[in-house]
C-alpha cells in the first residue's frame, strides 16, 4: 500500500522564539501544537493521533497527550534524533491511509537554553541538560551495547561529524571553499528571516577563516544552538479539503537507519539518505530533477553534502561542486535550499531540526515564504533529515511534498 | 570535567573509564592482562568490532574472542580544538584483521596526522582499579 496522495499537510507552525527562559517546555510543545491547529483552521478536538520524540518531556507520547486533553486513536513516539519529525510525518501518513486515524498531530520543542532560569534551587537537583563533548560513561554499568567501547573518546557532533567530512575531502577531494557555500546559502536566505539567529550575510572566507572547532568543520560549519519548537498536522484527503488553506499533499516516504556496522568496510561519505531516498522518490514517481525545492537538515555543512548526493541531486562525490557558487541559493542557484535560513542560521530548537524543514517546505509549497526567498510556481518539495550522529549511527527520514 | 583532579595543565585529554555490561567484561578483564581482543564468528568467519555475541554480518550467535596485533591505519580523525582543555583526536582505525575501531590517537602530531598513516595500540590508563583503554599511536 501507497502512501501517495492518501494524507495532507494541513497545518505548520513555527515558534518565533529562539530563547524561552519563562515557559516550561511543555509549554512551548503546546504553543506550538496551537499554533498548527489554528493555521489549520482545526480545533484540538479534532486531533485523533499524536507523535513525538525523546523531546517531549515525560513517557513517550503519554504524557504531552493528557496535558493536552487529546483524546487519540493513535500514538507514536518513534526516536530519531532530529530526523524524528520527518519519520512521523511518514507514519503518520501510513496511519491516516490504513484509516487509523484522521487529523495527526506532530510537536517538538526544548530549551537547551532557557531550561534552568528562574527555578532557583530546583535548577541544581534532579536532571540536567549536558552540552558539549560528552565526558564519558565514567565507569559503571550500562546496557547500550557500544557505550563501553564508544563513550570514552569525547565524541561529540562536531568531531564525529568531522571525521565524515575528512575522510570525504581524502576521497573526493571535497574542500573547506565548497562546504562553506552552504553556509553562504544559508546566510543569504536567514537574512530575510526575522527570527533568524543569524542574520548577517557571510562570504566563503568569513567561514574557512572561523575557528577550527572540529578538524575540518568551523564554527561556521556548524549550526546553531536555540531555544524553540514547532508543530504539523497532517490530514485525510478528505479532512484537508473541507478547509481553506493551500492544499500540500504528501507523496513519498523513506527512511533507514545506518550504524558502522560491525566495522567492515565501514564508509562514512555517505548516510542513510542512499536507502531512505530511492524508496521515498518511487513512490512518488518523480526524481530529484522535479524538485523546485528542498530542506536538508543542516547541522553541519557536510550534513548537507552528503545528504544532496545521496539523495540523487548530484552524483557521489560531486556535492562539493554542486553546492559552490550560490547554487543552492533561491533567486540564483539550481536547488534553493533551506530559504528560512535552516539550523546553520536561523534555529536548530534543541538540536532537532525536522520539524522546521517540514515547515519551510510547506511555506514554500503554499507560497507563504518570504518574498525574497519564494521559488516561484513551486510544485514539489522535500524535506530530508538526519538524526543523532553521522560519524556513529543516525537515522535518515525524506518525505516528498506536492502543491496540488 | 569538574570531576577531574588537576594541579598542571593538562597535555592528554583524561579518558574515562568505560561502562560494562555481561557481554563485555571478558574484554575488558582480559585489557587489564594487557590484550586486546575483538570477536569473530565461528559460522562465517567475519571478525567484528564491537564485540557483541550475536555476528552482525551472519546473526550467529557462535561467535569466539580472539586477540588481535593491535595494529592498522587510520580511516579518519578529526581533532576537538575547543570546548576541552586539551586538544585530542578522536578516529576510526581499521586493524589490519578487517575491523575499524573508534578510538583516540595519541602520542601523536596532530598537525601532520593523516589517514592512512600507520598506528598501533597504546593502552592508556583510566585510573587506578579501572580497565585501560585502547588508544592507538603512530607506529
Amino acid at each position: 500500500m501507497s502512501i501517495k496522495g492518501k494524507a495532507y499537510v494541513v497545518g505548520a507552525w513555527e515558534h518565533p522564539l529562539r530563547d524561552i527562559p519563562h515557559l516550561s517546555t511543555a509549554q512551548v510543545h503546546a504553543e506550538c501544537a496551537a499554533g498548527a491547529v489554528a493555521d489549520a483552521g482545526l480545533s484540538f478536538d479534532d486531533i485523533d493521533a499524536y507523535f513525538c520524540a525523546g523531546d517531549a518531556p515525560g513517557f513517550g507520547a503519554l504524557s504531552m497527550a493528557d496535558y493536552m486533553g487529546l483524546k487519540l486513536k493513535h500514538t507514536d513516539s518513534t526516536e530519531t534524533g532530529g530526523s524524528s519529525y520527518i519519520v512521523h510525518a511518514g507514519h503518520a501518513a501510513e496511519a491516516i491511509a490504513a484509516g487509523k486515524c484522521k487529523v495527526a498531530l506532530i510537536t517538538l520543542a526544548g530549551r537547551p537554553n532557557g531550561s534552568r532560569t528562574g527555578l532557583g534551587d530546583a535548577a541544581t537537583h534532579g536532571e540536567r541538560f549536558r552540552m558539549g563533548p560528552p565526558g564519558g560513561s565514567g565507569g559503571g554499568i550500562n546496557e547500550q551495547p557500544e557505550a563501553g567501547f564508544e563513550n570514552i573518546w569525547g565524541g561529540s557532533t562536531h568531531n564525529t561529524y568531522g571525521m565524515c567530512a575528512m575522510r570525504h575531502m581524502y576521497e573526493y577531494g571535497t574542500t573547506s571553499e565548497q562546504l562553506a557555500w552552504i553556509k553562504v546559502a544559508a546566510s543569504h536566505h536567514a537574512q530575510w528571516n526575522e527570527h533568524a539567529m543569524l542574520r548577517d550575510v557571510v562570504t566563503v572566507e568569513d567561514v574557512v577563516n572561523s575557528p577550527m572547532i572540529a578538524d575540518p568543520l568551523h564554527r561556521m560549519d556548524c549550526c546553531v544552538v536555540s531555544d524553540g519548537g514547532g508543530a504539523v498536522i497532517l490530514a485525510a484527503p478528505e479532512v484537508a479539503k473541507s478547509l481553506k488553506r493551500p492544499l500540500v499533499k504528501v507523496i513519498g516516504h523513506g527512511e533507514a537507519p545506518k550504524g558502522p556496522g560491525g566495522g567492515r568496510n565501514l564508509d562514512l561519505t555517505f548516510s542513510g539518505a542512499a536507502w531512505s531516498g530511492p524508496p521515498a522518490w518511487a513512490e512518488a514517481g518523480i526524481t530529484p530533477a522535479d524538485i523546485k525545492y528542498a530542506s536538508i537538515y543542516d547541522s553541519f555543512t557536510i550534513t548537507v553534502l552528503m545528504q544532496l548526493e545521496d539523495l540523487g541531486f548530484c552524483k557521489k562525490g560531486e556535492g562539493g561542486k554542486f553546492v559552490a557558487d550560490g547554487n543552492l541559493i533561491s533567486g540564483v542557484g539550481k536547488l534553493p535550499f533551506n530559504t528560512d535560513g535552516g539550523g546553520l542560521c536561523n534555529n536548530h530548537p534543541t538540536n532537532r531540526g525536522g520539524i522546521t524543514k517540514i515547515i519551510e517546505a510547506v511555506r514554500q509549497l503554499r507560497g507563504e515564504a518570504h518574498p525574497k526567498v519564494q521559488v516561484p510556481s513551486c510544485d514539489l518539495a522535500i524535506a530530508h533529515g538526519t538524526g543523532g550522529s553521522l560519524g556513529t549511527r543516525h537515522g535518515a527520514g525524506t518525505l516528498i511534498m506536492e502543491r496540488e | 570535567m569538574s570531576d577531574v583532579q588537576e594541579t598542571a595543565a593538562p597535555t592528554t585529554r583524561r579518558i574515562p573509564a568505560p561502562s560494562q555490561n555481561l557481554e563485555s567484561k571478558p574484554f575488558w578483564d582480559a585489557a587489564k592482562e594487557g590484550k586486546f581482543l575483538i570477536k569473530r564468528c565461528n559460522a562465517c568467519g567475519e571478525p567484528h568490532w564491537y564485540p557483541r555475541t550475536m555476528c552482525p554480518f551472519c546473526h550467529s550467535t557462535d561467535t569466539a574472542w580472539m586477540e588481535s596485533k593491535g595494529e592498522g591505519v587510520i580511516y579518519t580523525f578529526s581533532v576537538m580544538r575547543r570546548n576541552t582543555p586539551v586538544p585530542y583526536a578522536i578516529s576510526y582505525v581499521t586493524l589490519d584483521e578487517g575491523p575499524a575501531v573508534l578510538t583516540n590517537i595519541i602520542d601523536a602530531d596532530f598537525d601532520t596526522l593523516k589517514i592512512g598513516d600507520r598506528v598501533k595500540l597504546k593502552w592508556s590508563s583510566t585510573g587506578e582499579g579501572n580497565p585501560p583503554v585502547f588508544t592507538f599511536a603512530p607506529a
